[in-house]
């Protein structure tokens, strides 16, 4: 059975685009990346997967349950979702903030039991934020707080983890820590790790699968070598890309090319 | 890098600080009831507390009748408009909502001079009716309010602040008018009541205002956890499993209440709902758990102080309480409008 299941989902705002005709399973254990470009639909589907907006057609299986029957506490304890932007309104404490992750788990009392400590305390260690959990969120720089916002999730100990573009903004020191957390996350659970970027090298790199999604609908669905392609790239995107394989991974590389009206793929 | 095991990773609550509170509003009212024109002494306050000696002591009869009634309004009041002001805050996610600054005070203000009007306040009316006319306007203004301000399901702080404004405004002149229809022998009560107004109102009143803050407090502890996870925005409160829109309905009816409550007792007195929860912020963090009961303790202390210093500063006058909330108010609010940071969602 899969973790995550999209069948025909179909969802627009009053406003503007959504998503169309959305259909795909992932399984457990699979570590899947969406790329494609502003306003595709991206952020739309986990906004989806995590029931904030309800599809107007189709439906959405977390764990074999539909969505639309499903209780908000009960599908956080399946979904954790780490958005693009976290900040809190007051001036909460690191480690108040990762033990709201427990909220799901420990809503029949008001405080935060042994158990719950502990796990925001193992959130903490993996997301290396011990020393900061006495810190005001406020007073972290940028980085610290998406890793704060992943310790929060993490927390949260859901199976199935969404990351809406976790690396953007983060320097490279960062963006490593980010990716070497979620990575041993998921080896760890063997749940759904399913992460935006707009960093297609990033996404072709870590990710199992690779959803390529372009004006709300599935423009391709496979291994990143079989949608990380010129072709795929530049009917999405809409200009020319050079794809190459990776020097010390072998996964695709892409680069956008600039005045060039023609394409080509070129190896090194 | 490990925490020690044992340790909580965050404070559960703070009895310590909590009975600290409680001890200055404790000092506050005994303060309240001793100080005044006629000086009250320790025995003659408890035998006035113990219901003994009215007849032949008049001190005794004063702390009975004026000063005691009108320290415990004042309690109740400071106590409802700061709740209320907590839990504005908490739903607009932004330390500048208050009753006063929202408008919400001054909807209340015009429920009750409506109320005056139709004739169901004073002495041939009931408090309680009077109450429910001001958690009317409350509701009213509020609601507009948010409407008004709301962009793109987001509430900005310059649109919040500018539309509590026109609000406000909107119904103080709904207040004069009403006001002006009134019969004159009305008008003076009418008017000392709009200044912010803690002579003693009778049991009844007294009872209702106690009601609604044991009401209003009970659902901010309720809904404390909640409003913690709606500081993190309304999209990660849903996907927390927080059903945002019914909290902020919640909490949102029980602020109104209290707002209602209190204007409808003694009238509009501002930025105590916007002082209060920040001082309490400053002293024990965000987390409304602890905040909840800290700000309903401090909100009274506040009151009861600062009724004192109204009447005792200007002896043998007195002077509105409310010129002293703003007093405090204003610059508070001053200040936490040009220290905000840039990105933050004040």
């Amino acid at each position: 059975m899969s973790l995550v299941e999209l069948q025909d989902v179909t969802f627009r705002y009053r406003t503007g685009p959504g998503v169309q005709d959305i259909t795909f399973p992932i399984e457990a254990g699979e570590f899947l990346g969406i790329v494609g470009p502003n306003s595709a639909g991206k952020s739309t589907l986990l906004r989806l997967l995590s029931k904030v907006v309800v599809p107007a057609r189709g439906r959405i299986l977390v764990a074999g349950q539909d969505l639309a029957a499903t209780s908000r506490l009960h599908l956080a304890r399946l979904v954790a979702v780490v958005p693009q932007e976290f900040q809190a309104a007051f001036p909460f404490r690191v480690a108040e903030v990762v033990l709201m992750g427990r909220f799901p788990h420990a809503a029949g009392g008001p405080w935060a039991g042994p158990r719950d400590q502990a796990v925001a305390r193992a959130a903490l260690e993996a997301t290396d934020l011990a020393a900061l959990a006495g810190r005001r969120l406020d007073e972290l720089s940028g980085g610290e707080r998406q890793l704060v916002s992943i310790a929060r999730a993490l927390a949260q100990e859901a199976p199935i983890l969404l990351l809406d573009e976790p690396t953007a903004h983060l320097d490279l020191r960062h963006q490593v820590a980010v990716l070497d957390v979620l990575l041993a996350h998921h080896r760890r659970v063997r749940g759904v790790t399913i992460l935006i970027s707009h960093d297609l090298n990033l996404a072709a790199e870590h990710c199992d699968r690779i959803l390529l999604l372009a004006r709300g609908r599935i423009q391709a669905l496979g291994r990143p070598e079989e949608v990380i392609t010129p072709g795929l790239l530049e009917a999405a995107y809409g200009c020319p890309v050079a794809v190459a394989a990776d020097p010390l991974s072998g996964r695709p590389r892409v680069q956008g090319l600039l005045g060039r009206r023609e394409s080509s793929a070129v190896t090194s | 890098m490990s925490l020690a095991a044992e340790a909580p990773l965050v404070v559960r609550s703070r009895p310590g600080v909590l009975a600290l509170l409680a001890g200055v509003l404790l000092v506050g009212l005994t303060l309240s009831v001793m100080v005044g024109t006629v000086p009250v002494g320790p025995g003659q306050m408890l035998r006035a507390l113990a219901g003994t000696g009215a007849a032949e002591d008049p001190a005794v009869a004063i702390v009975r009748e004026i000063r005691l009634p009108r320290a415990v309004l004042a309690g109740l009041v400071g106590a409802c408009l700061a709740l209320a002001g907590l839990g504005f805050q908490a739903i607009s996610r932004n330390p500048l909502a208050d009753p006063s600054v929202l408008g919400v005070s001054s909807g209340a203000s015009f429920g009750v001079v409506v109320a005056m009007l139709i004739g169901l306040a004073g002495s041939s009316g009931h408090p309680a009716l009077v109450t429910l006319f001001a958690f009317g306007g409350a509701v009213l203004a509020a609601v507009v309010v948010y409407a008004v301000a709301r962009l793109d399901g987001r509430l900005p702080v310059t649109t919040l602040l500018l539309s509590g404004v026109i609000i406000g405004l909107f119904f103080n002149s709904c207040v004069m008018l009403v006001t002006a229809l009134l019969a004159s022998n009305e008008l003076q009560a009418v008017v000392f009541w709009l200044m912010g107004n803690l002579a003693p109102v009778g049991a009844g009143p007294l009872t209702i205002l106690g009601l609604t803050l044991t009401a209003g407090a009970l659902t901010l502890v309720r809904q404390a956890v909640r409003m913690n996870v709606l500081a993190l925005g309304e999209e990660q409160a849903l996907q927390l499993g927080v059903e945002a829109e019914r909290v902020k309905r919640v909490v949102f009816v029980a602020a109104s209440l209290l707002t209602g409550a209190s204007v409808a007792a003694a009238g509009s007195i501002g930025f105590v709902g916007l002082i209060i929860p920040h001082a309490a912020r400053l002293l024990l963090g965000p987390d409304n758990r602890t905040l909840v009961p800290a700000t309903g303790l401090l909100g009274a202390a506040f009151l009861v102080l600062a009724d004192l210093v109204a009447r005792r500063v200007a002896a043998p006058m007195e002077i509105p309480v409310g010129v002293i909330t703003a007093f405090c108010g204003a610059p508070l609010f001053v200040y936490l409008l040009r220290t905000r940071r840039g990105g933050e969602p004040l």
